[in-house]
């Protein structure tokens, strides 16, 4: 049984992307497509980066280990649906017009915000082999905390853009804030014994 | 990718000027409207190109029924749109379906889809106007006192919205000018104010919980603004009847700014002598002037405002135009705003 499950979370990680090809293939993104699916691969974005955070508060709920055993795979699946969400954005919408992109990440505080967490995304990945866990040694775990500061970073991105209606903001940023008290509850638990 | 310049755009992207203007006559070619339908599914990533194309889009606009009785004749008599700009623009049509579907109108819903399938139960019969402020003919008017007494044109307007994205659409409707006269503005009146409905039953985003929006949705504008010839009041698109996510009965449409000034399902015309209140001035006074007209050379803080996608577009045929001043209607408008500093009244 454990033998399958790394490939089929693997697989079911693809989905979301399998999804949003035949959408593009179909051209049933609706008549501005670049606008929606960089908004679709934003909000994938964030569900992976929730659904990492959420692998430890789960594993101590239900007293699987298996859980955690998942966290490297679900982050860089997380990373990866960031990096079409830039790229898109660059190609897409931008056109590749490397100066207006520049002026689009200093000027928008918005997009700023998003760039941040997405360097951190990828600092996280590029750290993410068990040769880079060895190299770093106890700094390691210090840098993969900043996944933390992401996944903030990546819902204050999102409340920005949204206009008006934030439900879906608040939603994950609700989200994001159990599994954070979760973290800090357990930390203060910790040190108490 | 491409970014073209307007005059770059081809002669066969044009609709041929004949086929828009005997929409009448192509209205009763059912042998058209049968092939049309065949044509329309999957047809939505290609630009209306020529006559059949424009036809196969028909159907959908006149499967709509008439509000009310008193609609059908006024819709049998439009003045057909001129043959240049501005009334007219040879740029490609946005489809039908796209304009039908496309649509930011919170009242329904925040997503773009949401406005053409929540807007089911929306009512337009009976509706009324309230005229008031700084006339001599104020009162609550029905519909059919506004709308009876005007000749129906067609136009062709370019619509720009805020968020970098534009559409090409072909209006019914009258010069705002020709209603404002009947009501008789006095001199006090400097500025128009319009309303937007608000009906917690028939538009569900009006309850949303999290929806910030202090309804009704009020516009504005400067009474020489107003007046201009350029300013439209829209009752109708392709041919037919306004659907209700497009701003039944009546809406404005301003193609010199920002599509957010151009109000929909108008309910009241204030006219007053002091700059009105606007919802997303309210909303966000550093995004959102009161002006808003298109200007390529105003920053906006929150999207990039010197290129537009002409929708509709694929990934990979995308349409980016230059954003020209004004909208393209610089000519007809630009006096209105002399000596003013654009970037100080945005």
């Amino acid at each position: 049984m454990n033998r399958w499950l790394k490939p089929a979370v693997f697989f079911l990680a693809l989905v979301p992307l399998a999804l949003m090809t035949l959408q593009i293939l179909q051209n049933n993104l609706g008549p501005d497509p670049a606008q929606e699916l960089a908004k679709a691969t934003g909000e994938w974005t964030i569900r992976f980066l929730l659904l990492v955070l959420a692998l430890t508060p789960l594993r101590h709920l239900t007293g699987i280990t298996q859980f955690v055993r998942h966290r490297r795979m679900i982050g860089l699946f997380a990373l990866f649906y960031a990096t079409i969400h830039l790229l898109v954005w660059m190609s897409f919408l931008l056109s590749f017009r490397w100066l207006a992109i520049g002026e689009e990440l200093t000027e928008r505080p918005y997009i700023t915000v998003g760039f941040v967490a997405y360097i951190i995304l990828l600092a996280l990945g590029v750290t993410s082999p068990k040769a880079m866990v060895r190299r770093l040694g106890k700094n390691w775990k210090k840098l993969h905390q900043l996944i933390y500061v992401a996944a903030i970073l990546a819902v204050v991105h999102l409340l920005w853009i949204l206009r008006t209606d934030v439900w879906e903001a608040v939603l994950y940023g609700a989200v994001l804030a159990v599994l954070l008290s979760f973290r800090l509850f357990r930390f203060f638990f910790q040190h108490r014994s | 990718m491409l970014i073209k310049k307007p005059s770059d755009v081809k002669s066969s992207e044009i609709t041929p000027e004949n086929i828009y203007r005997n929409r009448r006559d192509f209205m009763k070619d059912t042998a058209a409207l049968a092939l049309g339908g065949s044509l329309l599914g999957g047809a939505s990533s290609g630009l209306a190109q020529d006559g059949d194309a424009l036809k196969a889009r028909a159907p959908e606009a006149l499967s709509l029924a008439a509000p009310a009785p008193w609609w059908e004749s006024k819709f049998a008599e439009v003045t057909p749109a001129p043959d240049q700009e501005p009334y007219f623009t040879g740029e490609t049509l946005t489809p039908y379906r796209d304009v039908t579907r496309y649509n930011n109108f919170y009242e329904f819903g925040m997503d773009k889809s949401d406005p053409s399938s929540r807007s089911g139960s929306f009512n337009i019969d009976p509706w009324s106007v309230e005229i008031s402020g700084e006339v001599a003919k104020p009162g609550t008017y029905n519909l059919e006192d506004v709308l009876g007494p005007m000749q129906l044109e067609e136009r062709v307007y370019r619509l720009r919205c805020v968020e970098a994205w534009s559409m090409v659409i072909p209006w019914i409707g009258f010069p705002l000018v020709d209603l404002i006269k009947r009501f008789e503005p006095t001199s006090k009146a400097k500025f128009v104010e319009f309303e937007t409905l608000v009906d917690p039953d028939t538009m569900p985003g009006v309850t949303s919980r999290f929806a910030i929006v202090d309804w009704p949705y009020r516009e504005g504008l400067r009474i020489d603004e107003a007046t201009h010839p350029l300013t439209f009041m829209a009752v109708g698109l392709y041919g037919s009847y306004l659907p209700a996510q497009n701003g039944a009965p009546m809406r404005l449409v301003v193609p010199w700014k920002y599509g957010f000034k151009s109000i929909k399902s108008i309910v009241r015309i204030n006219f007053r002598e002091t700059m009105p209140n606007t919802t997303w001035n309210d909303l966000q006074a550093n995004e959102y002037g009161f002006y808003a007209n298109v200007n390529p050379d105003v920053h906006h803080p929150r999207w990039r405002q010197d290129m537009e996608r002409r929708l509709p577009q694929t990934l990979f045929s995308r349409q980016y135009i230059e954003t020209r001043l004004f909208n393209g209607y610089v000519d007809q408008v630009a006096s209105l705003y002399s000596g003013m500093d654009l970037a100080v009244n945005y």
